[in-house]
């Protein structure tokens, strides 16, 4: 899933600060499971913009929602009914449905409520982990199912490097080498002779330094 | 036993039922002070509810400081079940601590308005 962060209710505040009518909108997607912007969060901040404008003597409508999804058509369109009774939206999806708001209603400004972080996994409640870049060119096949786009700070196709040391990664010695982990792995599936393949030059265009990317499908298009 | 009567009760089945939610809500009606009082910590028939419920309390405690509401408005305390004069001690305790910060501000804003 993507995995996002709450902003700090200051940097919100200091944002929306000059709007009257407010809409804070959740996602029920991937930031409900992280925490950050689903239901619940939404519940919570909204109650608290209330009641810090309220102190500061001004009546601000905050309203709350949350839809299924804020990076689908249809599930954005369960507002435009709404949309004009808001001069300004704070969305707590990831910076994709934030995006997919601005996009679809250009005339309200369209805040965001959370930092979205990366593609990772719940190790257990209260934390996140990093497993994917979406370098759209998959090598886990050979990796042993262990990422060392996302896992290796320095990204290497053929690890370790030096730095590896007890199986901890130089750069943090809490941090496991990834290719520590792939060895291990591809020894427990007794495929260790893939180790000893190298991997040829990764083709970086299809990460985010070959520009914006797009996947289409005609097969499925209407 | 006796403690004030301006406090109001409301029983959940563990204070780790309790959210951050709630509490904030209580103070967006007008509550000047909201207090949990959940099980000795270790003695937690669910194990961790009065643990979370600290948690959640504490997390109130900064939404209230960052909105100006004041996060010393929401307290956690614990006792076991057969303390009813400690029961009443924190209720003593809790409403002395409230009155002494004043009413909740959005309630005087509120006044101010109508």
């Amino acid at each position: 899933m993507i995995v996002a962060d709450k902003k700090p209710i200051e940097e919100i505040i200091e944002e929306i600060k000059n709007h009257e009518k407010i809409l804070i909108l959740g996602c029920n997607e991937c930031v409900t499971v992280c925490e950050a912007g689903g239901k619940k969060e939404v519940g919570v901040l909204a109650s608290a913009l209330r009641m810090y404008f309220l102190n500061q003597g001004r009546e601000v409508k905050i309203d709350e929602k949350t839809l299924e999804r804020q990076c689908d058509h249809e599930y954005l369109e369960e507002i435009r009914d709404v949309m004009d009774q808001y001069d300004a939206v704070v969305s707590l999806a990831c910076g994709v449905g934030v995006q997919f708001m601005a996009e679809k209603y250009h005339t309200t400004p369209i805040y965001p409520g959370v930092n979205t972080c990366f593609l990772g996994v719940t190790e257990k409640r209260g934390l996140w982990t990093e497993r994917c870049q979406a370098c759209g060119e998959c090598i886990l096949a050979r990796t042993g199912g262990i990422c060392p786009v996302s896992r290796c700070a320095k990204r290497i196709l053929n690890g370790p490097c030096g730095g590896s040391t007890n199986g901890k990664c130089e750069i943090n010695k809490e941090l496991d080498c990834a290719w520590q982990l792939i060895i291990d792995r591809l020894k427990a599936l007794n495929k260790l002779d893939d180790y000893e393949k190298l991997s040829p030059l990764k083709d970086w265009s299809t990460e985010r330094s070959g520009g914006p990317r797009k996947v289409v499908r005609e097969d499925v298009q209407e | 036993m006796q403690y004030p009567s301006n406090i109001k009760i409301i029983f959940v089945p563990c204070t780790g039922k309790v959210d951050v939610l709630h509490i904030l809500r209580a103070f967006e009606k007008g509550a000047d002070g909201v207090y949990v009082v959940g099980c000795m910590e270790g003695d937690c028939h669910f194990i961790s509810g009065n643990f979370r419920a600290r948690k959640r309390v504490e997390q109130t405690q900064k939404i209230l400081d960052t909105i100006g509401i004041g996060g010393e408005r929401a307290q956690m305390y614990n006792l076991s079940s057969g303390e009813g004069p400690r029961f009443a001690q924190f209720a003593i305790e809790m409403n002395e601590r409230i009155r002494k910060l004043g009413p909740n501000p959005i309630k005087l804003v509120r006044k101010k308005a109508a």
